[in-house]
Order: structure tokens, then C-alpha cells, then sequence
């Protein structure tokens, strides 16, 4: 089972063009708001045109340009989890689910599949009731019941839990992981947080004001990033040009660093990024070590931030540390910290 | 008293049966055509749309008797429209109830036709989206998912396309004119009964139009008011 994409819309200040193929488990779609990355689930789903292009859902075509086939969303065998859920308002919890089984046309078939799935989803009880009626969870449930009931062969899950404070968030996260567990087809999720990504996904691709960077595995993003704009999605605080020396180590020139790095095997280097919470106040022999001036301390919820300037440098360097081993430094002094060479990441930029 | 009880001995009630039914037809006619309308002219494009619903609305706007000189102007019996309904189907629109029918539906269709598409814009697009996702056909996304959401704002222009077709005057004497028993409406009734100075079954009739024109804006409002029950007061 396979998603093939690869189209291209003009959209308001800037052209969306995607190219990813997913398989069977759960792929993202990591982007900023605005990305294109909501546009790019509407056009696989059916509901908004692509300019040009090609989607294929496990051999069949559900678009082309070139030969001009357009399914229509009835025909596309695609669910669809909005971020509000879009449950009919004027209907109850039983009747939205059968308006998932709406291709059904046996009607003693619909029955029973209608309540073999309350009690898979534990929505025995709550047939009678409107969406209205329900807690955050349970529209949640509805909907994904309502999505999966047609037996779709892929599901689109567009920013699930962006309207969640985060306490149910991480509950409502953990239903959604064991029900997509579950399901045999391709999982596309939309999000614009690392985090949830990062938990929920298998491999994610990463878009850029509407272009596409080739899919790799989710671990492999946030643990070694290959270019600058998935190192910053990825939630890299510290990123800047840089360029590898003949020895071997790179330069930076906004830090007026010289830094020990892991070998770049032939690719091409633009910028490195080091995360913060890799940078540690460190002895002054230390590799890629640097006395740096404070020149902010701020205090987050379980951290602290701290803002370096190593000598010479026109850009600061963030760090973050727990709250005990920040201690000891105040906004004005000087300190050692280390750039360990393993955490040095070298990027290239997403266009080559 | 005594009076009174006379006049409502001797009174002809047929105005009042002859506008209901107009009434009624008028606003079934209305409904369907309105929605009808209002989805065609959503899907136009800026331009165009603004120039249709400019000739759409036109009948709200104008004097009703300007309509009813347009409507003359179609369905005179000297006119190639009229005379050909009349001599192909016999139909007369001219002096006859249709012509109240179609006085009433003109004048009033514009009220359910900008109260449809008002609330046919406000339907939240991703429950559309949902329901083609899931398989349902669009004649069923439109009956069970846009027309109940949309259905304050549908209600209300149904309710006020009957209250504007009910009351109908101006076009509706100059078409159909006003024959006792046929075409003769309650509003074309008071204004005989007052030139004729009989201002006592006049008022019976005035009495007879503020009762139910006022007790229709009253229901509406009272639907209205359970169904926006979080709005705040500002």
C-alpha cells in the first residue's frame, strides 16, 4: 500500500509543490503554519484541485493532470480527520458514523457495522447523543469512527490536536497512535509541532513554504538533519552559514568559531546547527570549547535559557540547561562552554 | 360593539382565504426557486455575480408598481408572452389569480433568495468536505448537511417571503387586478373599502393583517432566539 504525490498549485504568495510517497504506517507533514501542508491533504482527499500533477493511491489513480482523470472525493476511498473534527451538528453520534457507511448500500450490512464500531471506538451509550453533547475525547472518537467506518485505504489527519490544552492533548494523542496502530493503510499527519511528530510518526517530510524535501525516517530528522530548514523544524535554536576547512573542521563566522565536526563525506556544507541543550559549560582545554560573555539569562518553565557571545562573535549562541547547573552564571560575566563536535550538525540547503 | 359585530356578519371573507392561498403558493414557489438561486449565483464568479444579483434584488428595491408595469408588460393579453400562454396552454396570467400568484412570487422572492444565500455563505466548509470525503452524494450533503446548518437563516427568509407575499399591493393590483371572490386580496380590499369611506370594515381588515403579520415576526423571533443562544449582549 503506497501514496505517490507529487503536485504543484499556485496558492497566495507562493506555489505549493509537493513530491513524497508514503507507505503503509504514519508519515508527517512537518511545515509552519502556511506551509501548504493542509492544501496538500484537501488536494489528495479530493476537495480542492491541484494545478498539475499526479496522485496515486496503491495503483489506482485518484489524479492526473496529464490524462485528465479527477476522482471525485466519494470515489477516493480517502478519510479525512479535520482539526476540528467538522461533525454534523445536526446529527447524533450514530447517525454521523452512518453517514460514513454512506457507500454502503446493503442496509443489514450498515446495521452491523454501525454497531460493531461504537464498540470499537467505546461509544456504546452515547448513540443518541449530538456532537454538542460531547467532551473533547469523545468528538474525537466520532470522528475517527465516522472516518474509518468507510474503509478507506488512506487517512488524512490535518492538525488533530492543535485545538487541545495539553493535558488532554497527550491522552487524546495516545487513542489516536493505537488507533492508526491498527489500521493497515497509509497515515499522512499534518503538524506544524516537532514533538508531536516526533512521537506519532515513522517518517516525515518536511515542507518549506510549499516545496517538498525528500522523506526520511523521524529520528533521523531530529537526530542528524541534512539541511538548514529541517535542522530549524526539527526546533535547532543555534543555525548559521558555515564552511568546511581543508583540515576537516568547519568555520563560522557569526560565532567566530573554529569547530571540530564530524566528517562531511563529500556533501555540501552551507550551515552548521548545534541544539541547545547539547552546548555545556566546559574546562577552558576542552575541543571547541570558547570563553563567552553572558549577555541574557531567562528563566523557562523547567530550564533555563542563556544567551552566549563567544569573543568576536556578531551572533549569540542559545543554551539551554536545567535549572541547577545554570546556577552559578548571571547576565555580564564570562564562562567556558563547549560545542561537543559530535552535536555539531553540518546542513546543506534544501534547493540542492 | 354592536357595531362591530355587524360588520363581521355582513363581512365577505374571501380576501382573507384569497391571500393566504396567494400567500402560501407564492412562498412554496419562493423557497425552492430562492435556494435554487441562491446555490447558482454562489458558484458565479465576482463579476457576474454582482451583476445578477443586482437584477435579482431589483424587485426588493423598486416600487412595487414598476414591477408590476414589467410583469404588465410580459403577460398582457396584447403581448406576444400573454398571448402566446393563452393561446397554446390557456393560461391567463392578466386578471386572474396566477396573476396574483405571480405579482406576490416576484415582489417577495428576493427576500428568500439573499436570506438563503446569506446563510448558504456561512455553512462551515469543512462539514461540506467532510460529508464528500465520506461518500455522500452532493443532493444528500446539501439536504442533511447544508440545509439544516443553514437553517435559522433559511427559515427566517421562508417566513418573511410569506409576510412580504401575504401584504402585496402594488403589483399585485396593477397584474391581477382586483376582482371580488378571485383576485381580491385583503390589502386591495382595504383600499376599495377606504375610497368607497367605509373606514370601519377597513380597520376589521387592518385589524386582520397587523394580527398576523405581527404574530409571524413574533414567532420568528422567538425561533430565532432559541436557536442563537450564545450571542452576548452589546
Amino acid at each position: 500500500m503506497t501514496l505517490e504525490v507529487d503536485i504543484k498549485k499556485r496558492l497566495n504568495g507562493f506555489t505549493l509543490d509537493v513530491a513524497f510517497s508514503a507507505g503503509a504506517g504514519v508519515t508527517a507533514l512537518l511545515g509552519a503554519s502556511g506551509s501548504g501542508k493542509s492544501m496538500t491533504l484537501r488536494c489528495i482527499a479530493g476537495v480542492e484541485k491541484p494545478d498539475e500533477g499526479r496522485i496515486v493511491l496503491d495503483g489506482r489513480v485518484l489524479f492526473d493532470s496529464k490524462t485528465k482523470i479527477d476522482l471525485p472525493p466519494q470515489k477516493r476511498r480517502v478519510g479525512y480527520l479535520f482539526q476540528r473534527y467538522a461533525l454534523f451538528p445536526n446529527m447524533t453520534v450514530l447517525q454521523n458514523i452512518a453517514a460514513g457507511l454512506s457507500l454502503e448500500k446493503d442496509a443489514a450490512v450498515r446495521r452491523e457495522k454501525q454497531s460493531s464500531l461504537l464498540r470499537r471506538f467505546h461509544l456504546e451509550g452515547l448513540e443518541a447523543r449530538y456532537p454538542r453533547e460531547l467532551s473533547g475525547g469523545q468528538m474525537q472518537r466520532v470522528a475517527l469512527c465516522r472516518m474509518l467506518a468507510g474503509e478507506p485505504e488512506a487517512v488524512l489527519l490535518d492538525e488533530p490536536f492543535a485545538a487541545l490544552d495539553s493535558y488532554l492533548r497527550w491522552q487524546l494523542e495516545r487513542e489516536v497512535r493505537t488507533t492508526l496502530a491498527e489500521f493497515s493503510g497509509v497515515s499522512l499527519l499534518v503538524s506544524h509541532d516537532r514533538g508531536e511528530v516526533y512521537r506519532m510518526s515513522e517518517r516525515v517530510c518536511v515542507l518549506n513554504t510549499g516545496k517538498s524535501e525528500p522523506v526520511v525516517g523521524t529520528r533521523t530528522l531530529f537526530e542528524r538533519p541534512m539541511t538548514l530548514q529541517s535542522a530549524l523544524i526539527s526546533g535547532c535554536k543555534n543555525c548559521a552559514a558555515a564552511q568546511i576547512d581543508a583540515d576537516g573542521n568547519v568555520w563560522v563566522p557569526a560565532w567566530n568559531l573554529k569547530l571540530a565536526c564530524p566528517p562531511a563525506d563529500g556533501r555540501a556544507v552551507t550551515h552548521v546547527g548545534v541544539r541547545a541543550h547539547y552546548i555545556l559549560p566546559a574546562a577552558p582545554d576542552t575541543e571547541n570549547a570558547a570563553l563567552c560573555r553572558i549577555t541574557d539569562v531567562t528563566d523557562d518553565v523547567f530550564s533555563r535559557v542563556l544567551t552566549l557571545m563567544p569573543p568576536g562573535a556578531q551572533a549569540p549562541l542559545r543554551v539551554e540547561l536545567g535549572k541547577e547547573d545554570a546556577k552559578g552564571f548571571f547576565v555580564g560575566g564570562e564562562a567556558w562552554f563547549a560545542l561537543p563536535k559530535e552535536a555539531v550538525m553540518l546542513l546543506g540547503d534544501a534547493e540542492a | 360593539m354592536q357595531e362591530l359585530f355587524g360588520i363581521l356578519e355582513s363581512l365577505d371573507f374571501s380576501p382573507l382565504w384569497i391571500s393566504l392561498k396567494t400567500g402560501l403558493v407564492a412562498t412554496v414557489l419562493c423557497f425552492f426557486l430562492g435556494i435554487w438561486t441562491a446555490r447558482w449565483v454562489m458558484r458565479m464568479g465576482k463579476r457576474p455575480k454582482a451583476l445578477v444579483d443586482g437584477l435579482l434584488t431589483l424587485p426588493m428595491v423598486l416600487p412595487p408598481t414598476v414591477a408590476g408595469f414589467f410583469l404588465l408588460l410580459i403577460f398582457s393579453m396584447r403581448r406576444p408572452v400573454g398571448e402566446f400562454l393563452y393561446a397554446t396552454f390557456s393560461i391567463k396570467v392578466v386578471q386572474s389569480w396566477l396573476g396574483c400568484i405571480v405579482a406576490a412570487s416576484v415582489i417577495a422572492f428576493p427576500l428568500m433568495y439573499r436570506n438563503a444565500r446569506a446563510a448558504f455563505e456561512q455553512v462551515d466548509i469543512e462539514l461540506i468536505y467532510a460529508g464528500r470525503t465520506l461518500g455522500m452524494s452532493e443532493r444528500r450533503i446539501f439536504w442533511r448537511v447544508v440545509l439544516p446548518s443553514a437553517g435559522p437563516g433559511v427559515v427566517s427568509g421562508t417566513i418573511l417571503t410569506f409576510a412580504r407575499a401575504l401584504g402585496e399591493y402594488g403589483a399585485t393590483s396593477m397584474l391581477a387586478g382586483n376582482i371580488a371572490g378571485k383576485t381580491g386580496t385583503i390589502s386591495q380590499r382595504i383600499a376599495m373599502v377606504i375610497q368607497n369611506g367605509d373606514y370601519a370594515t377597513a380597520g376589521v381588515w387592518v385589524a386582520v393583517i397587523l394580527i398576523i403579520s405581527f404574530g409571524i415576526v413574533f414567532l420568528m423571533n422567538v425561533f430565532a432566539d432559541s436557536r442563537l443562544k450564545n450571542v452576548k449582549k452589546w
